[in-house]
């Protein structure tokens, strides 16, 4: 780059402002725009890809990842990273199901007291004792998941929700769209509110960013290492919450893997897994690209479950590097 | 909050705690070890010792690939995948024997790992995410080659790997050895394993010191999942039979798990293979402890965890000088 600034330095590094700050933008939005681009391609190819129906579809089968994946983006923002909310998150749906009993109160408070309790106890033992996050939400991911095959006699058992309140939570819509979804979009919206306009969320970013320099500018690093814990906590218990209420029952087999979606989303949307950059926008666009592919793939219906699964890793791998060499070029 | 700063500088060595610090995970191998001996039946039998070591192999020489891995601040989430693939090809080419039949599967590791290595070193994809994109698409892959179909293998030679000894040490388990042994001269005696620890210390630094850091990476993720393979094919020879809808399934957790016990760092920049060899033999003496005494699947996952937590616990005092 340096060897063609010979006689005019001027204009070159004007066209080399221009292309950093459209490569800043694509690395921002590069998941919306090939979001937009598959949505687009999606329409011309199947007709029953630009239905009402099948957009609310992807919107409700987005809505508890994307729950999730707002609760990861704070964890990762830190330079941390949460494998334990597969777990979590049927341990929600499980909770949710027993406390249905109670009617809506207890469908909701049982697994969000329960699963704020478990990220609370990871969160001590990242920022309190200085363990390693991926250990720590490791051992989550393994004992949490025995929780839930202790709570159903081994998995053997799947409590069911009763309750017509509960189960409206969950399969109760408004101009066609699960309430699950508003709750998610809610979720976004408060999370992004919390992390561009508080102090506690410019906090997140500053300890991603550099730890020791927060540190030194007096910020409380090990709290808010914590609370991103507990926030992924509850967020994890709320969408298995949902998805029970959705299903209207807690299996305790739901997600296995979903901690893998999760970050994926969270990564593909533009925030670094070494924390301190990143936005729950980006988040949304991840987890519909995620959705939409998925959904892509089930339009052609012919093809059988291992030729899905080539095309969705191959897909992912293709978005990640197109992501991954737009960022690059900023990066120089 | 300065704390974790000036614990650093304490000398830790000489002191119990730093002694449980630097040894954790062997400490709780023969901890673990003295309960069996007092409170399990039959634990102490040479019967029981060669099980327990013929079901840590494949474990353990994923761990090693991953080892590797995660010293250069990497991980890889594929290698399930890829001990699936090794499965599924050996149906295709078992005819020719064991020997051609080991290479091909080798060989089928080695392209994936190249492509894991390829996304990582020269695009510069996050290990997590490239690899994860690699584990889903590999899985399928194996389903296609096998037409989802399970079958048996009966080669003989290929089955010798899984059932029979030399000397009463059963041969999968020479075969873990030899590559324990390998593994660790190549980290500690050449300078490849010191170039790759470089990296994992900082890729940066790295760069700047003119290593090939690119071309070291690529070789890294190759020889992580040709072991992956390799752990495959003893898979197979072991159950008698290709099954890639289910071999290897969340072997990367574990063996993230047993590298990590075993005190290697996942922020990169050192490899500990005995201690690596420790962290699996410590995860199946936990998991066969639990087992002979009847503890239900769901509180030996709790059990598992608690003690996991525990041994890192202990050891964190060494992470943190990082």
């Amino acid at each position: 780059m340096t060897t063609t600034l010979e006689p005019a330095a001027g204009p070159t590094t004007d066209a080399q402002a221009t292309r950093e700050r459209i490569a800043s933008l694509l690395q921002s939005y590069g998941a919306a725009i090939v979001l937009v681009i598959l949505l687009v391609l999606g329409s011309i190819a199947f007709p029953t890809f630009a239905t009402g129906s099948n957009f609310a579809n992807v919107l409700t089968q987005s809505s508890f990842l994307l729950i999730v994946g707002a609760g990861m983006t704070f964890v990762i923002l830190t330079g941390g990273i949460d494998l334990s909310v597969g777990s979590v998150f049927a341990l929600g749906g499980v909770l949710a199901a027993f406390g249905s009993t109670y009617g809506i109160v207890g469908a909701l408070l049982f697994p969000l007291i329960v699963c704020g309790a478990i990220g609370a106890v990871q969160g001590l033992l990242v920022a309190y004792a200085g363990m390693a996050p991926f250990i720590v939400t490791l051992a989550g991911l393994l004992g949490v998941r025995g929780l839930v095959l202790a709570a159903t006699d081994g998995g053997s058992t799947t409590p069911l929700i009763s309750d017509p309140a509960v189960v409206n939570l969950g399969q109760g819509a408004v101009f066609g769209i699960h309430w699950p979804v508003f709750i998610a979009i809610v979720v976004v919206v408060v999370g992004s509110v919390l992390l561009a306009r508080t102090r506690g969320g410019q906090s997140v970013l500053a300890v991603g960013g550099s730890e020791s320099a927060s540190t030194l500018m007096g910020l409380p690093v090990a709290r808010v290492k914590f609370s991103v814990y507990v926030v992924s906590g509850l967020c994890a218990g709320l969408a298995g919450a949902l998805n029970a209420a959705y299903s209207s029952s807690g299996v305790p087999t739901v997600g296995v893997g979903l901690e893998l979606n999760a970050i994926s989303a969270v990564v593909i949307g533009g925030t670094l897994l070494v924390g301190g950059r990143g936005n729950l926008v980006g988040t949304v666009a991840g987890v519909l690209l995620l959705s939409v592919i998925q959904n892509l793939i089930n339009q052609v219906g012919s093809l059988n479950s291992s030729v899905q699964a080539v095309v969705s890793g191959a897909f992912l791998a293709i978005v990640v590097i197109i992501q991954t060499v737009l960022s690059r070029t900023q990066r120089l | 909050m300065t704390q974790a700063t000036v614990s650093v500088s304490v000398p830790t060595r000489g002191s119990v705690l730093g002694l449980f610090q630097k040894y954790g995970v062997y400490i709780a191998i023969v901890l673990l070890l003295a309960y069996n001996l007092f409170f399990t039946p039959n634990f102490f039998a040479v019967d029981n010792f060669r099980t327990q070591f013929v079901q840590v192999v494949p474990v353990l020489i994923v761990a090693l690939g991953m080892a590797l891995v995660i010293g250069t601040e990497g991980i890889d989430l594929s290698v399930g995948a890829v001990m699936a693939l090794a499965a599924a090809v050996i149906p295709l080419y078992v005819g020719y024997g064991l020997v051609p039949t080991l290479l091909i599967a080798i060989l089928v590791g080695a392209v994936i790992g190249a492509v894991n290595g390829s996304m990582v070193a020269f695009i510069g994809v996050q290990p997590i995410v490239a690899t994860l994109s690699v584990m889903v698409a590999g899985r399928g892959l194996a389903l296609l080659v096998a037409n989802e179909q399970l079958k048996s293998v009966t080669d003989p030679g290929v089955l010798s790997l899984g059932r029979d000894s030399v000397l009463g040490v059963p041969i999968s388990v020479i075969i873990a050895a030899v590559l324990v042994g390998g593994v660790a001269i190549l980290v500690n005696r050449t300078t490849f394993g010191k170039q790759l620890i470089a990296i994992g210390g900082s890729r940066r630094a790295a760069e700047l010191s003119g290593l090939p850091v690119k071309r070291i990476l690529l070789l890294v993720y190759v020889l992580c999942a040709a072991l992956a393979a390799v752990a495959g094919v003893i898979g197979t020879a072991r159950l008698g039979a290709s099954v890639p809808s289910t071999l290897g399934n969340l072997i990367e957790l574990s063996a993230i798990t047993a590298v990590v016990v075993g005190g290697t760092p996942l922020s990169g920049g050192q490899v500990k293979v005995l201690g690596t060899l420790a962290g699996a033999l410590l995860l199946q003496f936990i998991s066969a402890t639990l087992i002979k005494h009847n503890v239900p699947d769901a509180y030996s996952q709790i059990a598992q965890a608690i003690i996991i937590l525990l041994a890192v616990y202990i050891q964190r005092g060494k992470a943190r000088v990082k």
